[in-house]
């Protein structure tokens, strides 16, 4: 599944069996989104939580 | 059927690899964003998505944190318990843990303000090495080697807004091979131990900075700080990472507690994930 990345245009490829809670990493400007719902036809997604000094394992 | 709830913010190759590996051994598995939840005072019924144990796997310390706590009190099993977790995101609080419990750690040193800060440097002496409290994958790990490195660093702390950012945490700098050791903990076994070996130019052995995993053979002597760390902090599914000192010996320096495996599983023939399930289902509530 093909999307376009918000920021910049370029195409992101959505792999198959990607899953709500994902992050697609745009390969041209680096924005990250979260895929927020997802059919086999559709994908929608937000841009995602930029990384907070408090995460980590 | 037992149904197994994992709460995540950000979805990982370990939180799929959990959740598949939950349905596949044939009980039913959720995944809920931990992001999408609100709770009130009042919060006492049990909301179905949580099912009968909750493994928190979100990648926030603050949030993981609170989250559990919420959860806790609404009656669920959560896997790292909120005591667990509050330990392990901190690691001033490892720290003293550790060595409460007798369980052989590097020497560390704390301070509350620039002031005191520069006084201990100077005290302690280069190079020395400084880390944030709270935090992972190596960020703003830095070895200091002389006072002018450590006033870059006091700079740089001075400007972050973060409230953890005027408390200072500095541990001796380890003369050690160019590696660590990871070992995965569940319960009362050491499932997985892998050495993590930095990368070119790289001190730190983060997998997160490029560092790469090799098996590290399991001793009786490994297994037994392992297990000892794991219970000092209060046990559960843990990641605990040491250090291997020339002259002392293992020394662990790191408690995780939404430990990542996916370097460890591409060297390691153990089923991390299936024993992880095997926990969750042996500790819900069913």
């Amino acid at each position: 599944m093909k999307k376009e990345c918000k920021d910049c245009g370029a195409e992101l490829t959505i792999p198959q069996d990607s899953m709500v809670g994902e992050i697609i990493t745009c390969p041209d400007c680096g924005t990250d989104f979260e895929i927020v719902s997802k059919t086999d036809e559709t994908v929608e997604m937000k841009e995602a939580e930029s990384v907070g000094e408090d995460w980590g394992q | 059927m037992i149904k197994i709830c994992i709460i995540y913010d950000k979805l990982r190759f370990e939180e799929k690899k959990i959740y598949s590996d939950i349905q596949q051994k044939g009980f039913e598995a959720t995944l809920v964003d931990g992001k999408s939840l609100t709770f009130d005072t009042e919060s006492s019924k049990r909301d179905p998505r949580f099912g009968d144990i909750v493994f928190q796997r979100v990648i926030s310390y603050n949030r993981g944190l609170h989250l559990t706590y919420c959860l806790e009190q609404m009656g669920l099993p959560v896997v790292n318990s909120f005591k667990v977790s509050e330990i392990c995101g901190n690691k001033l609080i490892t720290s003293l843990i550790l060595k409460k419990n007798n369980v052989p750690t590097p020497k560390t040193t704390f301070a509350f303000s620039t002031e005191s800060a520069r006084e201990c440097m100077k005290n302690l002496g280069y190079p020395l090495v400084v880390k944030p409290i709270i935090g992972s994958w190596g960020r703003g790990v830095y070895q200091i080697k002389d006072q002018s490195m450590a006033e870059m660093m006091l700079d740089s702390r001075q400007d972050n807004d973060n409230s953890f950012s005027r408390i200072y945490y500095f541990q001796e700098l380890i003369d050690r091979p160019s590696r660590d050791i990871r070992c995965i903990v569940i319960g009362d076994q050491v499932v997985a131990s892998v050495f993590r070996y930095s990368s070119e130019n790289e001190w730190r052995t983060n997998v997160a900075v490029g560092g790469r995993t090799e098996i590290a053979p399991l001793t009786s002597e490994l297994q037994e700080i392992v297990l000892k760390a794991s219970n000092a902090v209060g046990g559960g599914i843990l990641g605990v990472d040491l250090m291997e000192d020339k002259d002392r010996g293992y020394l662990v320096h790191e408690v995780n507690n939404t430990v990542e495996f996916r370097g460890a599983s591409t060297v390691c023939k153990s089923d991390i994930a299936g024993a992880m399930t095997d926990y969750l289902v042996k500790n819900s509530s069913k």
